[in-house]
């Protein structure tokens, strides 16, 4: 065994399988195997319902009832993407989608980087205290917040209620202690000579902050994005009790109320509709999106 | 040197506190004071005019609600069938794809592409695949393999078992990712040795790859854990509940004393049932902290 291994090339990204083992019979024709199961299922269970999606999006509710799993629609419904669009006025809760999802980026971005650069490179005295307790509400589940922060909405401690109010979902959206972390420990990492160099300079803390730190600080803002994005984008309880005026609400509370309401080919044109901006934003962003998934993205209250 | 407003000034106190106001004030008002008034809440009766303190009552009436047993039955059943199938699964999965020389990018953007769907979508969409009837998309499927249509969402036994497919469905890509970083850091020195000593594949699997990444496997089984115990999207959109309260969740409950009835909620006995939940939860969190600081500074 040893002797075989020795004429093997140095292998240093290597997994389970050596090169050895990789050019044995039964490991080859097993990972032949692998490869054909592994792909087909991830593209039936991963691409499937989204084709699928795709396709009852433009079929006849009819058809679609029938033969739910015929490859090809008998005859294609263009009818129905324009009927969600216009009739069921998607295209109101589109917008509506689109502008949660911006406000929440931005306000989350604002808070994260505001914050991450005063507790790590402005630190006043009173940073440490205010870092654990930014720290503490990790511990806390979003659970205990359901009730209290709805009241606060309703009654918040300057002005009028909040409800059906954007910033009811921007401001909650954006206390969120994970960016927070995240952000400081990128901004720690920072070479503090560079801050030096730009004191000596006679570069303010704002001149600092907005022309050193954040264009150096473009990869966790990417991920801070994503993660704002995407959690807007899938959030339902929330905006649900928040904005209860079906006028500004989006898709995602929306869609379950006209299901009823609508024929099923147009319901489910709408639900593909919904899909299109955070599959466009993956695709477009892959790499971001995994960067930020294997950085934690099951860490949630 | 004596310190006053103008000494605090110049050392840049001001624009210290300029950067530092908006995280305190959003934190104040969104965070901080709502947690502190839930433990607060939890001891009044109020219906936002009048409040009142009273006591344990909160407490003893939700430990009373023939409901909660059910809840805490059905939240723990989808917690453990969520671990069934949603812990090997992606373990499996990602040790397969890690194995993949090329392609890799493309195996992980398929394994994601459902996390990306928005839940609610996704769950709309499934409710259609799960229609019991002959022509329901699974059970087409299923009629492939000889196998009779089955009631999916509308029998008591597997409803819950249908909502944990799906969640299990919509998040494996998730933790697919996070593995397969995980991998990437296992030594191959480690693999070079256990062949050394004669290793067989599925050994170097079973005494290098698992056991290098059970750091890994214990956080995602807190996180789950975590995520399982406050479940309400799947069964309330799914089933509301039903049928007969057999996917009713601890959080559905906390949803209905406070916000099912229009004419204003039982608050005090929605925020002590969370308070009761969270405390279970920070206990987990809190050794889900410590466990990766330990981690992290080894």
């Amino acid at each position: 065994m040893s002797t075989k291994r020795a004429d093997a090339e140095p292998d240093v990204d290597r997994g389970v399988l050596s090169s050895y083992d990789r050019r044995r019979g039964s490991v080859r024709a097993g990972m032949s195997l692998v490869h054909v199961l592994l792909l087909g299922g991830l593209v039936i269970a991963g691409l499937g319902p989204i084709l699928w999606l795709a396709k009852a999006a433009v079929t006849s509710t009819a058809d679609t009832i029938t033969q739910p799993i015929a490859l090809w629609p008998n005859g294609i419904d263009w009818a129905n993407l324009a009927q969600a669009w216009f009739e069921v006025h998607i295209d109101q809760y589109f917008l509506n989608t689109v502008l949660l999802a911006l406000g929440s980026w931005l306000f989350s971005l604002f808070i994260a980087t505001t914050a991450g650069y005063g507790l790590s490179v402005l630190r006043p005295k009173y940073a440490g205290i205010l870092n654990a307790a930014v720290l503490a509400t990790l511990f806390v589940p979003s659970v205990v917040l359901l009730v209290p922060l709805y009241l606060t909405i309703v009654h918040p401690p300057v002005g009028h209620s909040l409800l059906n109010n954007y910033l009811a979902v921007w401001l909650p959206a954006a206390t969120n202690a994970f960016n927070i972390l995240l952000v400081k420990r990128f901004f720690d990492n920072l070479p503090r000579e560079v801050f030096e160099a730009a004191r000596t300079d006679g570069a303010g803390p704002f001149r600092l902050f907005w022309s050193i730190v954040l264009p150096m600080s473009r990869p966790i803002l990417g991920v801070v994005s994503v993660f704002a994005i995407i959690a807007s984008l899938k959030d339902y309880l929330w905006p649900m009790l928040v904005l209860p005026d079906p006028a500004v609400q989006p898709l995602g509370v929306r869609l379950p109320a006209i299901q009823s309401q609508v024929e099923l080919d147009v319901f489910l044109a709408a639900l593909a509709i919904s899909t299109v901006i955070p599959i466009v934003l993956f695709l477009a962003f892959q790499r971001v999106f995994l960067r930020s998934a294997g950085l934690g993205g099951a860490v949630k209250g | 040197m004596k310190r006053t407003p103008l000494t605090w000034f110049r050392g840049g106190g001001l624009s210290n506190l300029l950067f530092l106001a908006p995280m305190i004030i959003v934190f104040a008002v969104f965070s901080w004071s709502p947690i502190i008034r839930s433990f607060v809440m939890s001891f009044q009766k109020t219906n936002l005019i009048t409040t009142q303190w009273v006591g344990l009552d909160n407490f003893e009436n939700v430990l009373s609600d023939p409901l909660l047993g059910t809840a805490i039955v059905n939240t723990l059943y989808f917690a453990v069938l969520a671990l069934i199938f949603g812990f090997p699964v992606p373990l499996l999965l990602a040790v397969l794809m890690s194995e993949v020389k090329r392609g890799k990018g493309l195996y992980s953007a398929l394994a994601y592409l459902p996390v990306v769907i928005p839940p609610v979508v996704a769950v709309l969409l499934w409710k259609f695949f799960y229609d019991a009837g002959p022509n329901g998309v699974f059970n087409t499927m299923l009629g492939w393999v000889g196998i009779p249509p089955q009631p999916w969402l509308q029998s008591a036994t597997s409803a819950m078992p249908s909502l944990v497919i799906e969640a299990t469905w919509a998040a494996a890509g998730g933790s697919i990712i996070i593995y397969l970083a995980a991998l990437l850091s296992v030594p191959p020195e480690l693999y070079d040795a256990a062949e050394v000593d004669g290793a067989s594949v599925w050994r170097k699997v079973w005494h290098v790859t698992l056991p290098q990444l059970r750091g890994v496997l214990f956080i995602m089984l807190i996180l789950q854990v975590i995520a399982t115990a406050q479940v309400f999207l799947e069964p309330f959109l799914f089933t509301g509940g039903g049928p007969n309260n057999a996917t009713v969740t601890v959080l559905m409950l906390i949803y209905r004393y406070a916000f099912q009835n229009s004419l204003g909620g039982n608050y005090g006995e929605a925020t002590a049932l969370s308070v009761m939940l969270a405390i279970v939860l920070a206990v987990l969190s809190f050794v889900y902290f410590k466990v990766t600081e330990r981690w992290s500074s080894n």
